[in-house]
């Protein structure tokens, strides 16, 4: 049996638990035994994202050391698997617990799709706009991207693809980035807004009821965005999607 | 120490351990199963017009309006029987400001582009290809390539001297986007394909 | 806030013209996506072109002398300049020497960074810019805003407006094959009237000694090959082995800018002309220390496409002008904190790291990587904001250790949904976006309610 820890980005510890509480559930389901190591915190993505890199280094070595008795970590967001797989290395080079974290640390749908190796039944009778954060679209090509001519793929597309009912809508710009960014979310405001906005509009003309993807960064982004301009499409973050669609 | 020698030697101080050059094998590119079609698809897609001549080079050119009607006709290339400027024979460019129509013969064309390798023609005289309004090419089906790796086996380049892979009228877009044919170059190119 | 972002800020606030600037220059990189179709083997040109630069760096003093000898050989003269002044000084010197009062220019970004026209200007030679977006930006007293498309930024009717008071077209007049043409007259006798041409260099061929210069319009080679004089200004990475290379980047380039499958011109100029001269200035102004910092050296491959440009979110959102930087968007971000770090601070952190930038770069130059580099090399400098270093330290503080952490979290979500609305839409993410609602516990509460390990 798949043996598993988790790794819970700090604002979905924080902000949005039933997140982690779909992840656990979806990989039981799997038939995958789920650890929780509870001294994790942060990747530290926040602080390298800022310059900061004497501030993340500490906390990637903790993360090596809290994840060191597991064989795989499993994390619900595509920018932080990014962080410790293609990050740590410069970060802290030449050390073989940071080199066996990266070597171990899958996102979500990436960890579903390669290595459990399912394709989920159920049922989802809703229009769907998948958001592809652009982390896991482009740091751990989640999918091909729109940019390069490669035959096309999508490991988040083709977990939810399957579902009964589920309509996957075209987007007009299937990957172009929603502006969250991390700080530049605040550090630029306007910007943010203007691009959270377009890729709203973009779902809105698809005729998306949900929008989903790998990272709640994005989602709660578009999210704001969306309760404050009372619009009535929802985000759901995949896991949330999925062990709802195979409950 | 001057300028070149001091750039030369921040140069080597800086230069990064050596990387090798890609293999042969990696200089090729696509080819297509019907050449003179993709060049005839490649030419009108760059805003040119390409014609496959079987006849007289003459008759190919009287069937161009812009031919018919023109007034100073410049040509590097012989049997242009309305032709009465020679770019070979001028002293300053600048005399062949009125140049309506213009014929040059290229030493090949290029299928994945619809360019043509267009050389020295007329020393000083290069000028004509770029004042003349209407121009016009004349190449031999037979030294169609490919691609451009292909064309560059095949050329010659005159050194010293100019040449050019011409490609299509002139056009600009730099007015918002929009595509325009005849920025200050000539306004259109016939590439005339004789079999 | 830094400048780009109060420029950005200004930009966005017309809403309009920010979704019309984003569409115009997103059809752009939609073109390049059109073409690379045609290109089945797109990726490994790509990989190609990345390793033939990679390697040309590794040996470029070499390269630059076998050029440098080859080009003298064909009749040039070759001149090195090591930084914008002597750059301005050596091509002003050609022209003063031999009396020139008319130079035409075809578009070279290198120049611009050089601030040579003022200089001339300032020296009593007329210099007009050949390019159509080129002259446009010229009349109007502005940089480019795009280092392919210069008057991108502009709408038809402005265009219009500035030629009709420049150029006499008609009032109201926004037809761009009608403006073309009035501009094709009005250069025309520009060309015709030139005592030298000045180009940029797209390539220079280190076998042959020879340059290469790309052009739609038609515009570098009139200006070459009607006066005599012809100066070109290249930087020190436009070097390219051989022409088996060349073909290689002639493949990827308009593919990458515009989407044609080539440019109309692409003209090489081995030596100067009959009775004419060809004196070519090559240029360091900080290359060669770019080429000394590992991190940072793959942006000496660029080769100035544009396509990282038309892909960046954030530069279709805020336009060229907004990063006061000659080359903007992403490649400019990585190139301009080498000349100034304090200066150009913001510049890094104009960027979300989406990646969409390395992904279209014909070359592969790894932008957002060093978008993020250079980040941690101006937090190093202390150039970063100290709000953010604040944050940061107590941030890492905090996270270092679990019992913190859970308190620290657990405060939030309770103190937050008790603050005032008001309060709560004061700040930056606020303002225009709503908070999700907090939840009562965490996950990690959860897990251990559940009695799990």
């Amino acid at each position: 049996m798949l043996e598993v820890a988790l790794f819970v980005p700090c604002y979905v510890d924080q902000l949005y638990p039933a997140i982690a509480v779909a992840t656990v559930e979806l990989l039981e389901r799997f038939g995958v035994k789920v650890h929780y190591p509870e001294r994790q915190t942060c990747c530290g993505q926040p602080m390298a994202n800022s310059g900061f890199f004497d501030d993340a280094v500490p906390l990637v070595r903790r993360m090596a050391d809290v994840f060191a008795p597991y064989e795989h970590v499993v994390c619900p967001s595509g920018s932080c698997t990014s962080m410790v797989r293609n990050h740590t290395e410069a970060l802290v080079p030449g050390d073989d617990g940071v080199l066996a974290l990266r070597k171990k640390t899958f996102e979500l749908c990436e960890f579903l799709h390669d290595v459990v190796k399912v394709r989920p039944e159920g049922r989802f009778p809703h229009r769907v706009g998948l958001h592809q954060s652009c982390h896991g679209l482009r740091g751990l090509r989640l999918g091909s991207g729109s940019e390069r001519l490669v035959s096309p793929s999508n490991k988040v597309r083709a977990l939810i693809e399957g579902l009964d009912g589920l309509q996957l809508l075209e987007l007009a710009r299937p990957d172009d980035c929603c502006g969250f960014g991390g700080t530049f979310a605040v550090a630029e405001e306007a910007l943010s807004c203007a691009m959270g906005r377009d890729r709203i509009a973009d779902h809105e003309r698809a005729g998306a009821e949900v929008i989903t993807g790998t990272d709640i960064s994005c989602l709660m982004h578009m999210d704001g965005l969306l309760r404050r301009e009372r619009k009535p499409q929802r985000v759901l973050h995949v896991a949330e999607l999925l062990a709802e669609a195979t409950a | 120490m001057g300028a070149r020698d001091e750039i030369l030697n921040a140069v080597r101080a800086g230069s990064p351990p050596p990387v090798a050059l890609p293999e042969e094998a990696r200089f090729r590119g696509l080819r297509y199963p019907d050449l003179r079609d993709q060049f005839a698809r490649s030419v009108a897609a760059v805003g040119g017009t390409c014609v496959f001549v079987r006849g007289s080079l003459e008759e190919a050119l009287l069937a161009l309006p812009q031919y018919r009607s023109a007034a100073k006709v410049a040509s590097l290339v012989p049997g242009v029987e309305r032709a009465n400027v020679d770019p070979a024979a001028v002293a300053d460019p600048h005399l062949l400001r009125d140049v309506d129509f213009c014929v040059l013969a290229a030493e090949l064309g290029v299928a994945e582009n619809g360019a043509v390798w267009i050389t020295n023609h007329g020393g000083l005289g290069r000028a004509v290809a770029f004042l003349t309004q209407q121009l016009a090419i004349v190449l031999r089906a037979e030294t169609l390539v490919h691609n451009m790796h292909e064309a560059y086996q095949h050329i010659s380049i005159p050194r010293p001297g100019f040449g050019v892979f011409l490609s299509g009228p002139s056009k600009t877009a730099d007015i918002e986007q929009a595509l325009v044919i005849g920025a200050h170059g000539a306004r259109s190119c016939t590439v005339l394909v004789l079999e | 806030m830094s400048a780009f972002s109060e420029n950005a800020q200004a930009f966005i606030a017309d809403g309009p013209r920010l979704a019309w600037h984003d569409k115009a220059i997103w059809f752009v990189r939609q073109k390049r996506d059109t073409a690379r179709a045609a290109v089945p083997e797109w990726e490994e040109l790509r990989a190609t072109a990345s390793q033939i630069k990679a390697h040309t760096l590794s040996r470029l003093a070499g390269y630059l002398e076998q050029f440098e000898a080859n080009a003298i050989e064909l009749g040039a003269v070759v001149h090195w300049a090591r930084d914008a002044d002597e750059h301005n000084r050596i091509v002003h010197e050609i022209l003063r020497e031999r009396g020139v009062k008319r130079l035409v220019k075809s578009k070279s970004m290198l120049t611009e960074e050089c601030h040579l026209n003022p200089y001339l200007e300032e020296r009593g030679i007329e210099v007009v810019d050949t390019d159509l977006g080129e002259r446009i930006v010229q009349f109007r007293h502005e940089p480019p805003s795009h280092i392919v498309m210069p008057a991108i930024h502009l709408k038809k009717e402005e265009i219009g407006d500035l030629f009709h008071e420049k150029l006499g077209t008609p009032q109201g007049l926004a037809d761009p094959k009608a403006l073309t043409e009035a501009a094709r007259q009005h250069l025309r006798e520009k060309f015709l009237a030139a005592d030298a041409g000045l180009t940029g260099v797209n390539f220079a061929i280190a076998e042959t000694g020879g340059i290469v210069v790309c052009t739609n319009e038609g515009n570098a080679d009139l200006g070459t090959s009607l006066p005599p004089l012809h100066i070109a200004c290249m930087g020190i990475e436009k070097i390219v082995p051989g022409t088996r290379e060349l073909a290689v980047f002639l493949r990827l380039l308009a593919r990458s800018a515009t989407g044609q499958p080539i440019t109309t011109y692409t003209s090489h100029f081995h030596g100067p002309r009959p009775a004419g001269e060809l004196h070519v200035v090559i240029v360091d102004r900080g290359r060669s220390k770019i080429l000394g910092r590992s991190e940072f050296r793959a942006s000496l491959k660029c080769i100035r496409c544009g396509a990282c440009l038309n892909t960046c979110p954030v530069y279709r959102r805020s336009g060229g002008h907004s990063y006061g930087v000659t080359v903007p968007g992403p490649i400019g971000s990585t190139l301009a904190p080498h000349a100034d770090a304090a200066k150009y601070a913001g510049l890094p952190f104009a960027s979300t790291l989406c990646g969409s930038c390395s992904d279209v770069c014909p070359v592969h130059v790894d932008l957002h990587h060093q978008l993020l580099a250079w980040r941690g090399e101006l937090a190093r400098q202390g150039l970063v904001p100290l709000g953010k270093r604040i944050v940061s330290r107590v941030g890492a503080f905090v996270l270092a250790r679990s019992w913190l952490y859970q308190i620290a979290g657990k405060l939030v979500r309770w103190v937050v949904p008790l603050l005032p609305a008001r309060l709560l839409r004061a700040n930056a993410w606020g303002r225009q976006r709503d908070l999700p609602p907090m939840p009562r516990e965490s996950f990690s509460e959860i897990w251990r309610k559940r009695g799990r390990s």
